[in-house]
């Protein structure tokens, strides 16, 4: 294998594991927030043992979260040396942006918010809690800036020729509000909060099963779930306003998602299907001319095919773009259906009392983390075979004076040390799921208050 | 060129880009240098404390680095696209190490078992150790120079190209260094039994230090005459190593007294000074070419533009005072020796 394919593999593969964490503590963080506040507000100690264990979590989380985000950050110079030289200007200011106004306050934050609950007092634990969520939302804003620039340029001009080419700021604002930026930062800070809500609503649907922690886990879920609900909801609009803007922005990552060949005709939205790029066809299950009504509300609106550009500019693992696309739409609508089912069995009163349902939750909280990164797959495959949208190339983007089996040394060390720290990453989060919220108050653990808890919630 | 107080914008964020990297070496050096000492504390308990020394804190002081790294990235891009990917091996070493120390920190204490917390407690040491060594070796090869095309792309081959006698010198010394000042560090933070065994490891952490330092700085003055030009020409500058000389020499005179709080001040001193005569040295170059002098990476070829310098010159001046205003209240919060209680998650 060559330097260009083994440098993507080595980002891909650290930035994928990278992206199982950060979504998890802006989640987290977010109903860290909540719990906290209303235990201030109400003094119940209920809400301080919650807050404190969702705490113990998000310390696991926040700490892998960190050491393995300064990667990308070193990536960027040791293997894409003349990316870095190319987009420096830019680029680089968004993550000196990144560091130096969310990354310090959430690190800062953070000594207190795990250390500091006897040694400050109550409101100001509060706002070094806030001070972690907003600093994660904070780091949100800028990393997807830097990230929407490749998408759609803007706010630049390029100075200099051949390997001396770079993209310089022309307008500062321009750059950060491009094209792509505002849908793709709620999307992504909405992405976040699914993660972080629907691990929650797992852990307590789990201790409602097993009849540990009963009254508080439904206290708990039923928070959760309201919020769980309203994002899933809100995230099928940023996902659509995306949709859009990738149609204007990047017609042919939006015909590789949709696996639309034809140059200029209407489009049909696939439900499911197989794109075969050889023989430029799509077959599966349609709504004929489904994509031209999405984009319109016509159904005979021409939408730009794959066979507008030529082959260098396609990207080419078009099938991988249209299926990680389409399950991350799936996951999105069941989220939508179960959480909203959920609100409706609340309302009739038989909330806990389905089984499955109970389990559907247990394991839910597995499919955020899946969409949001079938959605940054998509969104990364289909740019190419572009680092910056129509500007430059992956393959002119690398270090050129770095050799083959240097990459192949590092991928291997990346991943037997990511596995190992995947591992007791499990081990650590089942291991603190499993002693559950320490609490000195007895709110009903153990088998007998199970059947306390049952009658109760009857 | 533009500039602003009579100092054009590059020289702006050399001073910028430096200060950055003076408060990170300072700040981590600490936690390296305890990280260092971790396996000479025989007892459990001892290591516990040690630990919980740093444990607050050390995220922050991280931040040091990727906000170093950032503003190194978006000011001299051309720099850090060379760097990085010459001195591959070290930095992707450096980043696993720096996955491993947070790990063993964070992990260490969330089992009970003995071979559980010694694992943990050897990859906190070794980790520690390496990131120190490998963050001298990385100096030592900017300060060695490097072979460069007129692209400012980097010609020199092989994995282990980055281990010269030089930069393996330097990898040692701020090792050493970092040991002395970390050493310190537990002692403002630690009391009793312990306090003790530190105020003997401090002594053989001075005499390493003055070793490693006055042989790396003697070879340096033999074999590396490039570096040495800046002060034929401006003698004034002289002082800066005196001005070290004093400081290093302020360290023992105060441990010896238990003023441990002014010696460690004084080994900050010593790190931010060492960096000052670096930043003579290098000034305007930012990586020497050894072959063809032209190639040489400075702070003008290197620079981003005028623009982005004078936007992120803004970014420094509105989230700098932030940053020290969340540092202050931090290490307020968790001021003085350590608690022995059992607080944390």
């Amino acid at each position: 294998m060559d330097v260009e394919i083994l440098s993507r593999i080595q980002f891909a593969f650290t930035v994928a594991f990278h992206y199982i964490y950060p979504p998890l503590s802006i989640g987290l963080g977010l109903i860290m927030v909540v719990f906290e506040s209303m235990y201030l507000r109400t003094k119940k100690k209920e809400y301080e043992v919650l807050a404190k264990f969702w705490t113990k979590i998000f310390a696991i989380t926040f700490g892998i979260g960190v050491v393995t985000g300064i990667v990308m950050e070193f990536e960027f110079g040791t293997n894409w040396a003349t990316y870095s030289r190319y987009v420096g200007d830019i680029f680089g200011s968004a993550l000196a942006a990144e560091g130096i106004f969310a990354f310090a306050l959430e690190s800062s934050a953070l000594g207190v918010l795990l250390f500091g609950w006897n040694r400050v007092k109550p409101w100001v634990h509060l706002v070094a809690t806030w001070g972690v969520f907003l600093g994660s939302m904070f780091s949100a804003v800028w990393i997807v800036v830097a990230n929407s620039w490749q998408q759609t340029p803007a706010g630049y001009h390029i100075v200099g020729e051949g390997m001396q080419a770079r993209a310089e700021i022309v307008d500062f604002w321009a750059m950060v509000f491009n094209p792509s930026s505002v849908d793709r930062l709620t999307h992504v800070w909405l992405g976040a909060f699914l993660a972080g809500t629907f691990l929650i609503l797992s852990v307590h649907a789990y201790y409602i099963l097993k009849g540990r922690y009963v009254v508080l886990s439904k206290k708990a879920f039923k928070i959760t779930l309201v919020v769980a609900a309203i994002c899933s909801l809100a995230q099928l609009f940023t996902g659509h306003s995306s949709a859009e803007g990738v149609s204007e922005n990047q017609p042919a990552k939006l015909a590789a998602m949709e696996g639309h060949f034809e140059a200029e005709a209407p489009a049909d939205l696939y439900l499911l299907g197989w794109v075969d790029k050889e023989n430029k066809e799509t077959t599966g299950l349609k709504i004929p001319g489904g994509l031209s009504f999405m984009l319109d509300q016509d159904f005979e609106t021409p939408v730009t095919g794959l066979n507008a550009f030529p082959v260098e500019d396609q990207p080419s693992q078009v099938n991988a773009v249209f299926q990680l696309y389409h399950l991350m739409v799936a996951i999105g609508m069941f989220l939508i259906a179960l959480s909203l089912f959920a609100l409706w069995q609340w309302k009739r009163g038989k909330l806990f009392e389905k089984k499955w349902l109970m389990w559907t939750f247990v394991f839910t909280a597995l499919l955020p983390q899946l969409a949001n990164q079938f959605g940054w797959f998509t969104a990364e495959l289909g740019r190419q075979p572009w680092v910056v949208y129509g500007l430059l190339r992956t393959s002119d983007a690398l270090s050129k004076s770095v050799q083959a089996n240097q990459v192949l040394f590092s991928l291997i060390l990346f991943f037997i040390v990511y596995f190992v720290l995947f591992l007791l990453f499990i081990y650590l989060m089942n291991k603190k799921i499993q002693s559950g919220p320490s609490s000195d108050i007895d709110f009903d653990q153990g088998s007998l208050n199970k059947e306390i808890a049952d009658v109760v919630s009857k | 060129m533009e500039t602003f107080l009579g100092i054009d914008y590059p020289t702006w964020w050399f001073l910028v880009v430096g200060g950055l990297f003076s408060g990170y070496a300072i700040l981590d050096g600490f936690d390296f240098g305890a990280g260092a000492w971790h396996m000479f504390f025989k007892q459990n308990s001892s290591r516990e404390t040690a630990l919980k020394a740093i444990d607050p804190t050390w995220h922050g002081n991280e931040v040091w680095l990727v906000i170093g790294g950032g503003t190194l990235f978006a000011g001299f891009p051309v720099f850090y696209g060379t760097l990085f990917s010459a001195m591959y091996t070290p930095f992707i070493l450096f980043l696993l190490f720096i996955i491993f120390r947070g790990i063993s920190i964070k992990f260490r204490n969330m089992e009970e078992m003995l071979w559980w917390r010694r694992m943990w407690d050897w990859g906190y040491s070794i980790s520690s150790i390496m990131l120190a060594f490998l963050l001298g070796v990385v100096l030592g090869n900017i300060l060695n120079g490097m072979p460069l095309d007129e692209n400012f792309e980097y010609t020199g081959r092989g994995f282990f190209e980055f281990l010269n006698p030089f930069s393996i010198l330097v990898g040692v010394t701020s090792l050493a260094l970092f040991m002395m000042h970390g050493a310190i560090y537990l002692l403002l933070k630690t009391e009793g039994k312990l306090y003790n065994r530190i105020q003997q490891f401090l002594k053989i952490g001075i005499a390493f230090f003055i070793i490693s330092y006055v042989v790396t700085t003697s070879y340096g003055f033999f074999n590396l005459e490039h570096l040495l030009v800046v002060f034929e020409n401006n003698q004034i500058l002289f002082v800066v190593p005196f001005l070290v000389f004093l400081s290093i020499a302020n360290v023992p005179r105060l441990a010896s007294k238990k003023k441990y709080g002014w010696a460690f001040i004084f080994t900050s001193l010593t790190i931010a000074l060492l960096l000052v005569i670096v930043a003579f040295e290098l000034y305007p170059r930012l990586l020497l070419s050894n072959e063809v002098a032209d190639n040489s990476i400075t702070i003008y070829n290197a620079a981003a533009s005028t623009k982005t310098l004078k936007i992120m010159m803004g970014f420094v001046a509105v989230g700098g005072p932030l940053v020290l205003l969340y540092s202050y209240f931090v290490y307020r919060t968790f001021w003085g020796k350590v608690k022995s209680d059992t607080e944390g998650y």
